[in-house]
């Protein structure tokens, strides 16, 4: 464990020792920010729909006191949207479906020799093909974060007005009482740490790919399995320290 | 001309290269030859500085590499051009792509030129009009043709090709043999060709070194080649012919079927 952490930590040295030129890595990274933007835009709107309006119905069927106004309904699901579903569960969503694509990706490279075709033309390989994943997924998490909460809160909107247990009124009230802008800050932060995280773990698995097609399976699993503990145990300490 | 002296190599204190010397001499062929799993392919990554050896060094004309500064280094993998045993295209390209890339990279080269040298180069391995294929989408003789495009694009200086013939048919095989020795006497470049088949010793090896668990234990040229006395040398002779021979039965085989 410990081992494979020291490793880990090697692995990101080597990304910044002898690096490719800025314009190189940046044209890259323009690439691969389009690929984690078109690859996950959608499931990332499915999945924050969703959460929304699952979180909208289910405070409601909770809050059958009359005496707290059902505005609360809005206000509930803004809080636990912004603040943990959108940035945590996008997080383990884009675990599965960028981390898995970074690792397989890089590991098929490694073990068809093209990681070794880019070493033999001189080029830092680790660096060239592993930093602009990692600037594209920061660049790129915070907005997929920024979209699930706009939709995760539409979501609890469509999902609390047609099934009639909350008017447009009420709802739109309870997403604009006591309002603290940073919430959005703290759930940005914590995207861009998972954007770190799963970016650089994906990549250090799918890097570290020796064997064949099972081998690469292996690594892209272990990159997801690998990023949600990551991001759980980051979710917790950042929480702890920020908030 | 390269030089290797007293190449050492293991893996996890298993001794994959026991302590290999030689000399591959320009606008030759140079062939390393031997079975499955004798180190052919860890002592071209050795030279090439994929891997580093335990002990020994490499000389590229005259000059050190393993070893040696970074740039210095740097420098000659500049000249360095690599097929690999999978032809190692890079997957998200175009064929095009794929040979402009090491330009794109290593010189700076306008984009016109850039696309000139692609085409010729494109052209000297016969994959005219080639140019917007996506590696999935041609045959593994036509992958190997471009991987020779890439490795010549930057006008390297050595050429170093891992199993050339590796899952191709025997026809196939040999035009990419003999394209490789034209390519290597045209531009006098120097070339080491890793390689288990004695079909490509015979058509295009000029200097051949038989490796055997690690060890270097013929050296020659095609000719004197049956005048060994080397009893793994003759062994591997004579499985080879085996094979070949059985094959042949068994296309015959198929035919009549
Ligand atoms: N990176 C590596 N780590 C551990 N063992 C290796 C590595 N590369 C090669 N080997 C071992 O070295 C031996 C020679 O391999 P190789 O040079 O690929 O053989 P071949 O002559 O068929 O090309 C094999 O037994 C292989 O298992
Ligand atoms: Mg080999």
């Amino acid at each position: 464990m410990l081992h494979h952490f020291g490793k880990y930590l090697f692995f990101l040295f080597s990304l910044v020792r002898r690096g490719e030129s800025v314009r190189v890595i940046i044209d890259k990274a323009f690439d691969e920010a389009i690929l984690i933007g078109i690859n996950s835009v959608f499931i990332v709107g499915v999945v924050s729909f969703f959460i929304g309006a699952v979180t909208c119905v289910q405070v409601s069927y909770n809050l059958v006191s009359a005496f707290i106004p059902r505005s609360t309904i809005g206000y509930m699901v803004r809080e636990m949207t912004i603040l943990e579903f959108a940035p945590t569960v996008i997080g383990i969503v884009l675990a599965g479906k960028v981390g898995s694509s970074m690792a397989s990706g890089l590991g098929t490279m490694q073990i068809t020799e093209q990681v070794d075709a880019l070493e033999v033309m001189g080029i830092n390989a680790a660096s060239y093909l592993v930093v602009p994943r990692i600037l594209a997924a920061l660049f790129m998490f915070p907005m997929l974060v920024v979209i699930a909460m706009f939709l995760s809160i539409l979501g609890g909107f469509l999902a609390g007005t047609l099934t009639g247990q909350i008017t447009a009124q009420e709802y739109i009230a309870g997403i604009r009482t006591d309002f603290i802008p940073y919430n959005i800050g703290f759930a940005l932060i914590k995207s861009i740490v998972f954007a770190f995280l799963i970016s650089s773990i994906s990549s250090f698995r799918g890097f570290n790919t020796s064997g064949g097609a099972l081998e690469v399976g292996e690594a892209s699993t272990g990159a997801v399995t690998d990023s949600v503990i990551a991001i759980l145990v980051a979710d917790f300490v950042l929480a702890n320290l920020l908030l | 001309m390269i030089e290797i002296h007293n190449i050492h190599k293991s893996f996890n204190g298993k001794k994959v290269l026991d302590g290999i010397s030689g000399v591959f001499e320009t606008g030759k062929t140079n062939l390393l030859l031997g079975g499955s799993g004798t180190g052919k392919s860890v002592l071209l990554k050795c030279i090439v500085g994929l891997l580093k050896p335990d002990i020994g060094s490499v000389t590229f004309d005259g000059t050190f590499f393993t070893n040696n500064k970074l740039d210095i280094r740097q420098e000659i993998r500049r000249k360095i051009g690599m097929l690999f045993q999978g032809s190692a295209l890079f997957d998200s390209m175009t064929v095009e792509e794929n040979i402009e890339f090491p330009l794109k990279m290593l010189t700076d080269m306008s984009k016109s030129d850039r696309k000139d040298r692609v085409n010729f180069c494109l052209q000297r391995v016969g994959l005219e009009n080639a140019n917007s294929k996506m590696p999935s989408e041609i045959s593994g003789g036509m992958k190997k043709r471009v991987g020779i495009a890439r490795a010549i694009a930057p006008n390297c200086t050595y050429l170093f090709c891992d199993e050339p013939n590796s899952g191709l048919d025997p026809q196939t095989s040999l035009l990419i043999d003999h394209l490789i020795k034209e390519i290597t006497e045209e531009y006098d470049i120097t070339t080491i060709i890793v390689t288990h088949d004695m079909n490509s010793v015979m058509e295009i090896g000029d200097k051949i070194m038989f490796l055997h668990k690690g060890k270097k234990l013929w050296e020659g040229t095609s000719d004197n080649i049956l005048d060994t006395d080397v009893k793994e040398f003759k062994e591997f002779i004579y499985s080879n012919r085996l094979m070949r021979d059985a094959k042949t039965v068994e296309d015959e085989r198929d035919d009549r079927v």
